[in-house]
């Protein structure tokens, strides 16, 4: 049986179970004070929302500039994948990898993802639940770490002030892929994956 | 309002909803949901005593994090080093407001927040008291984790090293290692802080 069915709230601060309110209005744990709610609210319309503004832009996070170098030699401007390639050519391929993984692959697969699991749901999809919570846990695990390009601007731009022989501006695709990293694992934290089992029968 | 005994060692799963009793001596191992697998309950250490142990090694390494050099640098002659804030104030030098913040909030304020909360919760329990505001203090401390991102910065770190390699020598300083360190001790604090267990505790 699930809580919901047996009329019971479980609190995701503290674990304790209490009983329905028949009231209107927000429950609160009697133990520790935190929201009570059988499912996220209308977890379904806020991950899309997130999801969507997410895909608008990524579109500017990978085609504009995440920053500038000017030089005495030369002057350009890298983007996310232009970056990667500057990996590759400077023979630092493990690292051109873990950088092509965490920027160009991880964003697709986990916008891939939610976009999957939120039609699975509204399809009433029962097959397979436990593989789809674990995509859901893969996109909430290593979408975080899609950060890591705007951490390298942010050092790159401290040091190469320092050696004042070049000078590096952040770009603004570095601000839209933040944003895209960040809208994305808000995304996944909306989506409720008690709605995936909830499609499942109890014959399991 | 309602809870009574029979429903003491209920829990309902995260994941999938069902409700299960849990073992009567959860404290040690790993209980698993017997419909769906995710991990209901884990506990390696103590309740109390690791979770604070962490806390004031990570306060410390934090501070050290934050006060020596990250990398030391060195370009035809030319010598400085950069600390883990420099970055940031560089993108407030340069207009990227947003941009600035955000790593702020991911590279320093989380990370605090989560160091700060552990100390805060576990100091006084150790000694038997329950500090004031305990319900949204450990709320915050498990929520602030998704947000602290100083693990991912160190591999930025290191990126940004490489891409500068042929032009530069560069150094690591004393940042640099305890901050690797740092995102250890946290990662694993984030695995010791069990509610449900401190609730019970504390009751």
């Amino acid at each position: 049986m699930t809580a919901r069915e047996l009329g019971l709230l479980a609190c995701h601060t503290c674990g304790l179970l209490s009983r329905r309110g028949a009231g209107p209005g927000q429950q609160v744990c009697p133990r520790c004070g935190a929201g009570l709610h059988a499912r996220i609210p209308r977890s379904l319309s806020r991950t899309w929302a997130f999801l969507v503004a997410a895909i608008f832009l990524y579109l500017p996070a990978n085609l504009l500039p995440i920053m500038h170098v000017t030089s005495l030699v030369e002057s350009r401007s890298d983007t996310i994948l232009s970056g990667v390639v500057f990996l590759l050519l400077h023979d630092s391929w493990p690292l051109a990898l873990i950088v092509f993984f965490a920027s160009v692959v991880v964003p697709l697969v986990k916008i891939a993802i939610l976009l999957y699991l939120l039609l699975s749901v509204r399809a009433g999809s029962a097959r397979r639940p436990r593989d789809r919570v674990r995509l859901y846990h893969f996109t909430e695990f290593v979408g975080r770490w899609s950060m890591v390009d705007v951490f390298v601007v942010t050092v790159l731009v401290a040091l190469v002030q320092l050696g004042r022989v070049a000078d590096i501006q952040a770009g603004d695709g570095a601000l839209y892929f933040a944003a895209v990293v960040i809208l994305t694992m808000l995304a996944a934290k909306t989506f409720d994956p008690r709605l995936i089992w909830d499609n499942v029968g109890r014959d399991d | 309002m309602g809870t009574d005994h029979s429903t003491h060692h209920l829990v309902a799963c995260h994941e999938c909803d069902t409700v299960q009793r849990l073992p009567d001596d959860p404290a040690r191992g790993r209980v698993r949901c017997a419909r769906c697998g995710h991990v209901l309950h884990r506990c390696s250490g103590d309740l109390v005593a690791t979770p604070l142990a962490l806390g004031l090694a990570a306060a410390v390494l934090f501070v050290v994090s934050n006060t020596w050099p990250l990398m030391d640098f060195t370009l035809q002659g030319y010598r400085d080093s950069t600390y883990l804030l420099a970055g940031i104030s560089q993108l407030y030098a340069q207009g990227m407001t947003i941009l600035a913040t955000v790593v702020l909030l991911t590279t320093f304020v989380a990370p605090l927040v989560h160091i700060l909360l552990l100390v805060y919760v576990y100091l006084p329990l150790a000694f038997g008291r329950r500090p004031p505001g305990f319900p949204i203090a450990i709320r915050v401390t498990q929520g602030v984790v998704s947000w602290s991102m100083l693990e991912i910065f160190l591999l930025g770190v290191i990126v940004a090293a490489v891409k500068l390699a042929e032009q530069a020598t560069i150094v690591p300083g004393p940042a640099a290692w305890s901050l690797g360190l740092l995102v250890v001790l946290l990662a694993m604090a984030s695995t010791q802080v069990h509610p449900h267990l401190l609730w019970q505790r504390v009751k």
